[in-house]
């Protein structure tokens, strides 16, 4: 069973030592409703399973990041939430994964409109080989999102300026989205995810491939954009963990560990694996 | 504990607490010398005591240097950062004792120039052998991660306000009976002083290790207190 620290609490205040007041009160709290519900998921990829009993809330309008090593199982959770996983052939998933309370692999849910309420942002960037102003444009247009040329433009130019990216674009929408530097290619998907206007926008290791400049202006965007969004980060990056998220989840060998406010895990992780694993002694 | 990956890092976060001990352990014997020069009138050790302080200077100086370097280089997580933040926050702990240690020992200066008064000098004493056993024992409770001993040192404060306490009274009555003694027994006060103000940065490091250890602060409101003003 992982400790949802959520849950905990109550417990641990109950049994301290009376003469110690232990103040877990003012402990920041990942604020909003529980937008994703993950309970029981079980993961396998043909005999092998990759992913055992995961039971996880995913708050709203918050950065969620999910920790550990690799093959951990963390990839493999993130891309359950939008269906990512029925493109690979022999992939099975048992559990139930909520977004607002409808179970995301019901018969009834199209996973091409799941997809677009649900974003994604990958490792490497990945642009369209087209124009700055289709790889955002696109989205909307084969979504039927705009009608009309006018409206498309006024969703470019906020989509673009959202992810931070139109002071550098605005005068080469029309030169391929493939020129623009690593990093602005990576802000340039992040303009295309947010295009569709989506809920959640999932990000796998969004900065690895960047420089540390552009890593921070991908972070300074991601703190931007959870007001509006409900962000969820899979990071090797602990420093970056720390950095952009509020509530943190450990996966170790296919299970989640611990998850709970960023601050408490890691300045004071309840088990002894994800100690270990974010101070640098997984041996 | 299992061992850091990174041999180093592991090196450097042991040599951090191993600073931290040595220099607690140079503190002991400041405060320890000061109040045998205090109560033996010892001129010299009083000098020597006041002559040692620089070490403890250097040596927080230097502890500071090596955490502030390891949270740059390492960026500490979890039980690592609590440990590289207990051993500035002891480090800086220890350094007041030792100034009010010099403190106690330079007021021994003076007082060797004053007739003795034996009673208080007695009463000094029984409350300097309190002050250091709570040091050594927080000191030895941080050098044994042993939580249960810095909780009793932290629990027993007040032990040494009641001390202090009665100190105070003995000193003004002294005061009052004789005027010619108040040059001596202001003197003497702020030893008693002192020797309080020690007792509190034991109880200050016995927080510290509370935290270093589970990870929760402890609320100082909740320990025993004496009111020194209204006793």
């Amino acid at each position: 069973m992982p400790s949802q620290r959520d849950d905990a609490m109550a417990h641990d205040t109950a049994s301290a030592p009376v003469h110690i007041a232990v103040d877990r009160a003012h402990a920041s709290q990942p604020a909003g409703a529980i937008k994703i519900r993950a309970r029981d998921v079980n993961v396998f990829y043909g005999d092998k399973q990759a992913l055992f009993d995961v039971s996880l809330d995913v708050p709203e309008n918050s950065v969620t990041a999910l920790i550990g090593p690799s093959g951990c199982g963390k990839s493999t959770f993130l891309r359950s939430i939008n269906r990512m996983n029925d493109t690979i052939a022999g992939c099975k998933v048992v559990g139930r994964i909520e977004l607002d309370g409808e179970d995301v692999n019901d018969r009834s849910i199209d996973p091409v409109v799941l997809r677009a309420r649900v974003g994604m942002v990958f490792q490497k960037p990945n642009p369209f080989p087209k124009t700055i102003f289709e790889n955002v444009a696109y989205g909307p247009r084969i979504h039927g999102i705009a009608t009309g040329k006018a409206e498309l433009e006024a969703i470019v130019e906020s989509s673009l300026k959202r992810a931070g990216l139109w002071a550098e674009v605005a005068d080469r929408l029309h030169q391929p989205g493939t020129g623009l530097s690593g990093g602005q290619q990576q802000r340039l998907v992040i303009a295309r995810a947010i295009a569709v206007s989506p809920e959640v926008i999932l990000m796998d290791e969004p900065c690895s491939a960047l420089d540390p400049i552009a890593t921070a202006r991908i972070e300074e965007l991601i703190d931007e954009l959870r007001n509006q969004y409900c962000i969820v980060i899979v990071t090797h990056s602990m420093a970056q963990a720390a950095r952009v998220s509020q509530k943190t989840a450990f996966f170790h060998l296919g299970k989640l560990v611990e998850a709970g406010p960023t601050g408490e895990i890691f300045t004071n992780p309840r088990d002894s694996r994800t100690q270990d694993y974010i101070t640098g002694r997984f041996g | 504990m299992n061992e850091h990956i990174v041999k180093s890092y592991e090196d450097e976060l042991n040599a951090l607490t191993a600073d931290c001990a040595r220099m607690g352990g140079l503190t002991e014997a400041q405060v320890g010398d000061a109040i045998d020069a205090v109560v033996k009138r010892d001129q010299s050790l009083a000098e020597a005591v006041v002559g040692r302080d620089e070490r403890l200077d250097l040596l927080e100086a230097d502890i500071e240097r090596k955490a502030i370097r390891l949270i740059a280089l390492r960026q500490p997580m979890a039980n690592d950062l609590r440990k590289t933040v207990a051993a500035m926050k002891i480090a800086s702990n220890l350094e007041r004792c030792g100034d009010l240690a010099k403190n106690i020992a330079k007021r021994t200066l003076v007082l060797n120039e004053a007739e003795p008064i034996t009673p208080l000098t007695r009463s000094i004493e029984r409350m300097g052998r309190l002050v250091l056993g709570r040091l050594k024992d927080v000191l030895d409770a941080y050098t044994g991660s042993d939580l249960d001993r810095a909780l009793a040192v932290w629990s027993r404060d007040d032990e040494v306000d009641e001390h202090y306490n009665s100190l105070f009274r003995e000193l003004l009555t002294y005061m009052m009976g004789d005027p010619r003694t108040i040059t001596a027994c202001a003197h003497l006060l702020f030893v008693a002083k002192n020797l309080e103000r020690i007792g509190d940065h034991a109880t200050n490091i016995a927080e510290i290790i509370h935290y270093e250890i589970t990870g929760e602060e402890m609320i100082s409101a909740d320990r025993p207190k004496t009111d020194a003003l209204r006793a």
